[in-house]
C-alpha cells in the first residue's frame, strides 16, 4: 500500500490509470455484450408458427399488408417470387426491426427452412416470380472460376469490393460483405435484387454466369481460401494496409529506436 | 640506434595485409585524413534522432528488393493469356506487366516475400519521412543553418510519394489502374493544356500501350536516381552542420555532446539497419499487401469499391472525394472545378509545411545559427501551426477513406463527406488554438516546477494545524533544462518619424511582421520563464513553501 501511495504522483501515473480504465471498460463490455444475443433466441422460439399464411399474418402483415399488397411501411410482395422470400427470410433480413437504419441488415434467421418454404409458397401464390434455385444451379461443379472473376469485377466489385468484402453506398446504405454468405443466397440475391442491389435476371446474367460468380467467390473469399501473402487485413486495400504499416511498421521501428537509444555506451569509470 | 631500428623492423617484419591495402588506398584516395577528421565525429543520443535512420535503411531495403523485382518484371502492356499457377485467373487476358507480377508472386522463388518487403518498406519509408519531418519541425531543427537540408528532406518526401505512386501503378492491376485513371482525370482537368499533357504522358488515349514502360523508367531510374542524390546531399549536410541536440547541462550552441561515430555509432547504426530490415521482413512475412491477383487485371470498364491509393497519396484522394462536383460550361468548353480545384490544392497542402521555416525566420528576424533544439511547448505558435497542419492532413485522409469509415463505423458516407468539407476549414483553426493553449499551460507548469519544485504527494500537518503539500525541489540539471530556452521579444515597428522629424513611410510588410511577431512572442503568447531573482526570492525560505 505504501508503495502505491508513493507512486501515486508519478508522472506516468495518469497513463497507467487510463490504461487500467480502458481495460476495465473493455472487459466489462466483453462480459456483458453476449447477453442480448441469448434473449433474441428466446423470442425467436415464440415466433415460430407453422403455416405460411399464418406465419405471414404474424411476421409480415404489419408492414406488407394483410394480403401482401404492401403499405407505406413495406413494398408489395405480389410477384416477388419464392427466391426473394427465401433470401430475405433465410438471411434474417425479414422480418425487419420496426426501426431500422438506412438499410435492413442481415441478422439471425428465426425461421426453420420448412417455415420459410411455407412462407415462400404463400407469397408465390399471390403472383408468379422467380423460384428458389436448385442445388445444381449454384454448386461450383462445372463452373469457370476465372470467367466468374471477370464477371464479378465487371458487375459486382464496384459495390462489393474485389473479393466481396462489401463497401459503402450513399446515406448510410451499404453493400454487405459476401463472406460466409451461402451460395444459394448469393444466387437469389443476384436474381431478385434485394434492397439497393440491382437484379440480374437470367436474361442479363445467365444461369451459368451466376454459377461462375459463385464459384469465384468461393475460391477467393470462402472458408477454404488461403491468403498466399499472410494476413489479409480485412481485404480492404490500401487503407487498412496504410494503418497497419503505420502502427506495426513504423510503430515497431520507433519502439526499436527507443530501445536502441536507451542502451547507450557508457564511459568506463576507472 | 641503427641496430635497434633494424631489430625493430626485423621483429615487426612486413606490415600486415590490411595495413598495406589501407596504405595503398590512402596514397590514392587520401582516406587517412578523411577518416581522421570524420571517424570521431560526435553524434548526440536520442531516439527521435534515429527516425531519419529508419528512412535511410528502408530506402536501402527498397533499392535492394527493387533490384530483385526488376529481374522478373516485364514492363510491357502487350496482351497475353494467363497460364500460371493461380487458378482464379486461368485463361484471362491481361497485360504482360500484370502477368509477370502474378508470376513473381506465385512462381518465382521468394518472389512474393520480396514483393511484400518492397511494398511494406515503401509504406514505412514514407511514414518514417513524415514523422522525421515532424520531429525536425516541432523541435525547430530547421532553423539556420539547416534550411536547405529541410528542403532536401521535403523534396525527398514529395519524390518518395511519386516514386511510390508510379511503383504502385506498375503491376497494371484493377486497383492501380483506377489510380492512374484518377491521375489522368486530374491532368485532363487542367484548362487548355490538360488534353495535350495527357496525350503526351500516355502516348495517346488512356490507357494506351505505353504508360507502364514509361512509369517503369520513372520509377526505377529517374526518381530514385534523384532521390539517391538528395539522400547523399542530405547526409553530407548533416555531417557538415553537425547534429542538433536538446538543451541540457554541458550542452551549448557551440558543442555536440554524444558518442563518436566510430566505434559507437557505426555499431549502433549497423545493428539498427538489421533491426529495421528484420522488422520489415517480419511484417512482410506475416501480412499481405497489395494482393494484385485478387484485384484482377486492369480494364478501363471495370472498377471496384474501396479503390484508394497508398496512404501517402490518401490526402489527394480526400481532396477529390470531398470536393463538390462543380463545373463551369462556357463557349462549348468545360472547366471541371470538382477535379481542378483539388489538383491546385494538392501541392499547396505540401508547400504550406515546406515554407514555414522561412516564414518563421522572417518573423523572428533571427539570423543566428541554432544547434540547440526547442522543446515544442517553448515555441507555442510553431507547435500549434504544425499540429494544425497534421490535423488538416488527417482530415483529408479521413475524406480519402470515407467509404471505409462509413462501413466500419456504420456512418453515412454523405455525413462524413460533409464533415470533411467543414472540418477542412474549421479543424486546423481549432487545433491551432487548442495546441497553443496546451503549450502555454505546459510552460506555466514548467515555470511552477522550477520555482516551487515537483508536487510530491506527501501531505504534512504543521504544528499549528495547517496542512501543506511537500514540494520536492528540482535538481540543478532539471532546472537548467527547463530554463535553457531563450525567449524572443516581439518586434516593434520602430520610430514613425525619421531623424529630421519627417513622417517615415512604413511598409505594409513591416506592419504585418510586427503583428505576427506579437502573435508569436507577445505578452499572452509566451509565459516568461523564471528569472534567477525570482528563483532566489522564492527558494530563500522567507515565509514561502
Amino acid at each position: 500500500m505504501k508503495k502505491l501511495s508513493a507512486r501515486r504522483r508519478h508522472p506516468l501515473a495518469a497513463v497507467v490509470v487510463l490504461l487500467l480504465a480502458l481495460a476495465a471498460t473493455g472487459g466489462l463490455y466483453a462480459a456483458f455484450a453476449p447477453a442480448s444475443k441469448a434473449q433474441a433466441d428466446e423470442t425467436s422460439q415464440s415466433l415460430a408458427i407453422e403455416e405460411g399464411k399464418k406465419l405471414y399474418q404474424v411476421g409480415c402483415a404489419s408492414c406488407h399488408g394483410t394480403g401482401g399488397q404492401g403499405t407505406s411501411d413495406g413494398p408489395s410482395l405480389v410477384g416477388v417470387g419464392a427466391a426473394a422470400v427465401d433470401f430475405q427470410v433465410g438471411t434474417g433480413r425479414m422480418p425487419a426491426a420496426t426501426s431500422q437504419g438506412a438499410q435492413v441488415p442481415k441478422k439471425r434467421n428465426i425461421y426453420t427452412q420448412a417455415q420459410i418454404d411455407q412462407l415462400a409458397a404463400y407469397i408465390s401464390s399471390l403472383g408468379a416470380g422467380p423460384d428458389v434455385p436448385t442445388k445444381n444451379d449454384y454448386s461450383p461443379e462445372g463452373a469457370d472460376i476465372a470467367k466468374g472473376g471477370e464477371l464479378f469485377r465487371a458487375n459486382c466489385a464496384q459495390c462489393h469490393n474485389f473479393t466481396g468484402q462489401g463497401g459503402a453506398l450513399t446515406h448510410g446504405k451499404f453493400a454487405p460483405s459476401l463472406e460466409g454468405v451461402e451460395p444459394k443466397h448469393i444466387y437469389e440475391a443476384m436474381q431478385t435484387g434485394p434492397q439497393n442491389m440491382p437484379s440480374f435476371p437470367d436474361t442479363t446474367l445467365s444461369q451459368q454466369n451466376k454459377k461462375d460468380i459463385i464459384a469465384y467467390l468461393k475460391a477467393v473469399n470462402g472458408d477454404q481460401t488461403e491468403n498466399p501473402g499472410g494476413l489479409d487485413l480485412g481485404g480492404l486495400g490500401p487503407v487498412s494496409e496504410g494503418l497497419f504499416g503505420w502502427i506495426f511498421g513504423l510503430g515497431v521501428l520507433i519502439a526499436v529506436a527507443v530501445w536502441v537509444a536507451a542502451r547507450t555506451a557508457k564511459a568506463k569509470k576507472s | 640506434m641503427s641496430t635497434t631500428t633494424s631489430n625493430e623492423s626485423a621483429s615487426r617484419g612486413r606490415a600486415p595485409a590490411g595495413e598495406r591495402i589501407a596504405d595503398w588506398a590512402d596514397g590514392r584516395l587520401g582516406i587517412y585524413s578523411l577518416a581522421k577528421s570524420n571517424m570521431r565525429k560526435i553524434f548526440p543520443d536520442h531516439w527521435s534522432f534515429m527516425l531519419g535512420e529508419v528512412c535511410l535503411y528502408s530506402f536501402i531495403i527498397i533499392i535492394l528488393t527493387g533490384v530483385y523485382l526488376t529481374l522478373f518484371f516485364h514492363p510491357s502492356m502487350n496482351e497475353v493469356v494467363y497460364h500460371g499457377s493461380y487458378v482464379p485467373l486461368q485463361g484471362q487476358l491481361m497485360s504482360e506487366a500484370f502477368n509477370s507480377t502474378v508470376h513473381i508472386s506465385f512462381d518465382v522463388r521468394g518472389g512474393l516475400l520480396i514483393r511484400q518487403i518492397h511494398h511494406w518498406a515503401a509504406l514505412v519509408f514514407l511514414a518514417g519521412m513524415f514523422v522525421h519531418m515532424m520531429r525536425v519541425f516541432f523541435t525547430g531543427a530547421f532553423r539556420k543553418p539547416r534550411e536547405i537540408n529541410w528542403l532536401f528532406g521535403f523534396l525527398l518526401f514529395v519524390l518518395g510519394m511519386f516514386t511510390g505512386f508510379t511503383g504502385y501503378s506498375l503491376p497494371d492491376d484493377l486497383l492501380s489502374g483506377t489510380g492512374v485513371r484518377f491521375m489522368e482525370g486530374a491532368i485532363l482537368s487542367v484548362p487548355i493544356v490538360g488534353t495535350y499533357l495527357s496525350f503526351f504522358l500516355f502516348g495517346g488515349e488512356f490507357p494506351g500501350g505505353d504508360f507502364v514502360a514509361r512509369f517503369y523508367s520513372i520509377h526505377i531510374l529517374l526518381l530514385p536516381g534523384i532521390m539517391l542524390g538528395l539522400v547523399v546531399g542530405h547526409l553530407i549536410l548533416v555531417f557538415y552542420h553537425k547534429h542538433t541536440q536538446f538543451a541540457g547541462p554541458g550542452k551549448t550552441n557551440n558543442n555536440v555532446v554524444g558518442m563518436p561515430l566510430l566505434p559507437v555509432y557505426m555499431a549502433k547504426a549497423g545493428g539498427f539497419f538489421f533491426l529495421v530490415f528484420g522488422a520489415i521482413a517480419a511484417i512482410a512475412a506475416v501480412a499481405q499487401i497489395n494482393p494484385i491477383w485478387a484485384m484482377g487485371p486492369y480494364r478501363p470498364d471495370q472498377v471496384s469499391t474501396g479503390a484508394q491509393p497508398d496512404w501517402y497519396m490518401g490526402f489527394s484522394e480526400g481532396l477529390i472525394r470531398t470536393m463538390p462536383g462543380w463545373e463551369i460550361n462556357v463557349w462549348g468548353h468545360t472547366l471541371v472545378l470538382g477535379v481542378f480545384v483539388p489538383l491546385v490544392i494538392f501541392p499547396l497542402v505540401l508547400v504550406a509545411i515546406a515554407v514555414y521555416p522561412f516564414i518563421e525566420s522572417w518573423v523572428t528576424g533571427d539570423k543566428r545559427e541554432h544547434h540547440i533544439l526547442d522543446r515544442p511547448r517553448n515555441a507555442p505558435t510553431r507547435t500549434a501551426f504544425g499540429a494544425a497542419w497534421i490535423a488538416w492532413y488527417f482530415v483529408l485522409l479521413v475524406g480519402g477513406g470515407n467509404d471505409i469509415w462509413a462501413t466500419h463505423f456504420h456512418l453515412s458516407i454523405n455525413a462524413i463527406t460533409w464533415f470533411v468539407r467543414i472540418a477542412f476549414f474549421v479543424v486546423p483553426v481549432l487545433v491551432f488554438i487548442a495546441t497553443k493553449r496546451i503549450c502555454l499551460g505546459l510552460q506555466r507548469r514548467d515555470r511552477d516546477k522550477v520555482l516551487h519544485g515537483r508536487e510530491s504527494g506527501i501531505i504534512k500537518r504543521l504544528p499549528h494545524g495547517e496542512f501543506i503539500e511537500v514540494h520536492e525541489p528540482l535538481s540543478q540539471e532539471q532546472l537548467h533544462t527547463l530554463t535553457a530556452h531563450e525567449q524572443y521579444k516581439p518586434a516593434e515597428i520602430g520610430p514613425t518619424v525619421d531623424e529630421n522629424g519627417v513622417e517615415r513611410k512604413i511598409k505594409g510588410s513591416e506592419k504585418l511582421r510586427a503583428k505576427l511577431s506579437n502573435a508569436y512572442y507577445g505578452e499572452d503568447n509566451q509565459i516568461p520563464k523564471p528569472t534567477v531573482e525570482e528563483y532566489k526570492e522564492i527558494t530563500s525560505g522567507h515565509g514561502h513553501h
